[in-house]
């Protein structure tokens, strides 16, 4: 028995050493950097312990416009991202006709470079001196004047970068449920139609229910990977997106660092620990929501 | 409500693509299931008897033929629009309900002025479940109940509606061997109880005799015979059928007849008057052999099985289309079980003769007419 224990330490310890390193020590580090104020890398002292740098990081406009835009990302995306995988999965799976071509066409987004798509986006949406962008020419024709979507008002360039993030994550999240949509067995909606069930009965009780633990996960997932966008806003609105307004958490956290006014390893620590803290809670109450729907 | 399938013949496509020609899965079959009998559909694994369910269900349609419920034609009705209730292989209960849930299901599927109320709705789940005997575990989900019972709620799904057709697609399969007879027995007395025209579909040639009014025995899409369980039994018209029905099975020689005389090998074993001369199937089935010191036929005896109420002899025969054959016999006959050798007098009522290429029955005894 000892022996294996010690056998099973042997054979852990290749993983654990380097889960250790990278992640579990970085991790103690960031939660001490945040407490210590005025942490300075190079001469590695600081002046004291204490809550300053979360005070400084919630008081700064530059966290809380990046805390807004995060918000309004997460809570724009992921609910239009996941009813649109569903119905296009629905519909996907009821062809037959064209089915793998569709499939592929859909997934090309998830094998395309984010900065490649930036550039698309840029085509489509972007001003310059020769020309307003597809979306502008297509306002125009029916009436509109142009709209500035890169460097334009506030609601111009969250809806740009809303749309861009659905498109980004579609492709995986449709994946995931035509496959779980294939799995629930035939069988159910026969049994069903026998019975005399109406579509959208068999949508809303045998459909959603089988494929919920799926679902369930792209919402979780969904959450945390809104959470922590930032290299999509830079595809978009370059570098500087403190200048833009399109600030993320994350993006944010990096400009702390290493960004033009960075150097700050102690806020980019506090940040990073209030984004933890936001996206651990809201995980949280998301598997509290959907276990008790599924266990009563 | 009887049911009237008429010259019922469905296609399906290759799944080879290659080759052009249909699969015929049921072919031109033609038959009335009279109101209130429990009718078994029987055949070996792809004879088309699950399509035949599928078609009076209304799940497939058919290429040709029509089917009739009463004196309405429903070829062309959707299922939910036919009244019937399916029991699936596998039940196919909804593992996210509750087993009255899934009870309710099919009446909470009703619209308009049928619709029933919530209390009614409950009632009537109830009632079925009583019906099956399952009312003290309507509150469990179906991965918490046995195959026994998930059968159970299947059926109590299947009849809440009050189908004027209950089908049942190989119920037994998934159930252990003690199970299996219990649960027919139910499946029976639920029939009984209800009065409802039932058909099931099985491959299990033991559990439809058992409880069947009457049998479709089918082969390759093809109805081969028709008729209650003791007379199809009794009187297989081909080799087919009499080989698919009773365990353990009939034994097939190579025989000939010669001058309205039966040989096997150089055994003269019966008299057959008016039969045709020429090589024949010689089929007898276990209970027709009866073992005599001056008996015709004469066999290597194998070793002796005793089962109880009676005894099997195990015996080798260089004319037995099988390596041994199987009689059954009285126990207590069998005086001498190490003798090397056993000597039979066959019945001849228990004796079939079939055409050896066509497999068909070409002697009917002397009373019948070939």
């Amino acid at each position: 028995m000892k022996k294996n224990n010690l056998k099973a330490w042997l054979y852990l310890l290749p993983a654990i050493a380097f889960l250790g390193v990278f992640m579990v020590y970085p991790l103690i580090d960031v939660i001490v950097y945040s407490f210590e104020e005025g942490y300075n890398s190079a001469s590695q002292v600081s002046y004291g312990v204490g809550f300053y740098n979360f005070k400084y990081v919630l008081r700064d406009p530059y966290f809380l416009q990046a805390v807004k835009n995060t918000l309004i990302l997460v809570v724009i995306t992921v609910p239009v991202s996941t009813g649109l995988a569903l119905l296009i999965s629905l519909a996907l799976n009821s062809i037959k006709a064209l089915k793998k071509a569709f499939q592929t066409i859909y997934f090309l987004p998830y094998v395309t470079n984010t900065l490649a798509v930036g550039l698309v986006f840029m085509i489509l949406f972007n001003k310059t001196a020769y020309s307003d962008g597809l979306i502008n020419m297509l306002i125009n024709f029916f009436g509109g004047s142009s709209v500035d979507f890169i460097n334009g008002p506030y609601w111009a360039k969250m809806l740009v970068m809303c749309i861009y993030t659905v498109w980004v994550v579609l492709p995986f999240k449709i994946l995931i449920l035509t496959g779980s949509l294939a799995s629930v067995n035939k069988v159910y909606y026969d049994a069903a139609r026998v019975d005399g069930t109406a579509k959208w009965r068999i949508f809303t009780r045998i459909t959603l229910p089988m494929i919920s633990p799926m679902l369930f996960y792209l919402i979780i997932t969904g959450f945390i990977g809104a959470f922590k966008a930032y290299s999509d806003a830079v595809a978009l609105f370059g570098t500087d997106l403190n200048a833009a307004g399109m600030n993320t958490i994350v993006g944010y956290v990096y400009d702390m660092l290493y960004g033009n006014s960075g150097g700050y390893p102690s806020y980019a620590s506090a940040a990073a620990i209030i984004l933890f803290l936001i996206v651990f809670t809201i995980t949280c109450v998301n598997l509290l929501f959907s276990k008790r729907k599924f266990t009563v | 409500m009887n049911i009237t399938l008429k010259n019922l013949t469905k296609k399906f496509p290759n799944r080879n693509r290659k080759i052009k020609e249909d699969v015929v899965a049921v072919s031109n079959f033609t038959f009335e299931i009279p109101d209130g009998k429990l009718v078994g559909l029987l055949g070996p694994s792809g004879c088309g008897k699950s399509t035949t369910l599928n078609l009076i269900s209304g799940l497939e349609t058919p290429t040709s033929g029509s089917i009739f419920f009463g004196d309405t034609d429903v070829t062309s009705l959707p299922p939910e629009k036919r009244g019937v209730g399916l029991v699936f292989q596998n039940y196919a209960l909804y593992p996210h309900l509750t087993v009255l849930q899934n009870i309710l299901f099919p009446l909470q599927n009703i619209k308009g002025k049928d619709r029933p109320t919530k209390e009614e709705m409950n009632a009537r789940a109830l009632e079925a479940a009583r019906l099956v005997q399952i009312e003290e575990l309507t509150d469990r989900r179906p991965s918490e109940l046995s195959g026994g019972q998930q059968q159970r709620v299947a059926i109590a799904r299947a009849l809440v509606k009050m189908p004027g057709v209950l089908l049942l697609d190989e119920p037994l399969s998934n159930l252990d061997a003690r199970l299996r007879l219990q649960t027919r027995e139910e499946i029976r007395r639920i029939q009984r109880e209800t009065g409802i025209t039932t058909v099931f579909v099985t491959h299990d040639q033991e559990e439809a005799m058992s409880i069947s009014d009457l049998i479709i025995v089918m082969k390759d899409g093809v109805v081969n015979q028709t008729g209650k369980p003791q007379n199809v039994y009794d009187d297989p018209v081909n080799l087919f059928v009499a080989k698919f029905l009773g365990t353990p099975p009939i034994n097939v020689f190579d025989g000939e007849v010669k001058g309205e005389k039966l040989y096997i090998g150089e055994d003269e074993v019966l008299d057959v008057k008016g039969a045709r001369d020429g090589k024949v199937k010689a089929a007898v089935r276990p209970e027709g052999f009866i073992p005599a010191e001056d008996g015709k036929l004469s066999c290597g005896m194998e070793r002796v099985e005793v089962m109880g109420r009676d005894t099997s002899i195990v015996f080798k025969n260089a004319s037995l289309n099988t390596d041994v054959g199987r009689a059954i016999v009285e126990s207590g006959v069998v005086k001498d079980p190490d003798a090397r050798s056993v000597r039979f007098t066959l019945k001849p009522n228990k004796t079939h003769l079939f055409d050896p290429e066509s497999g068909a029955r070409i002697y009917y005894g002397d009373t019948k007419a070939e």
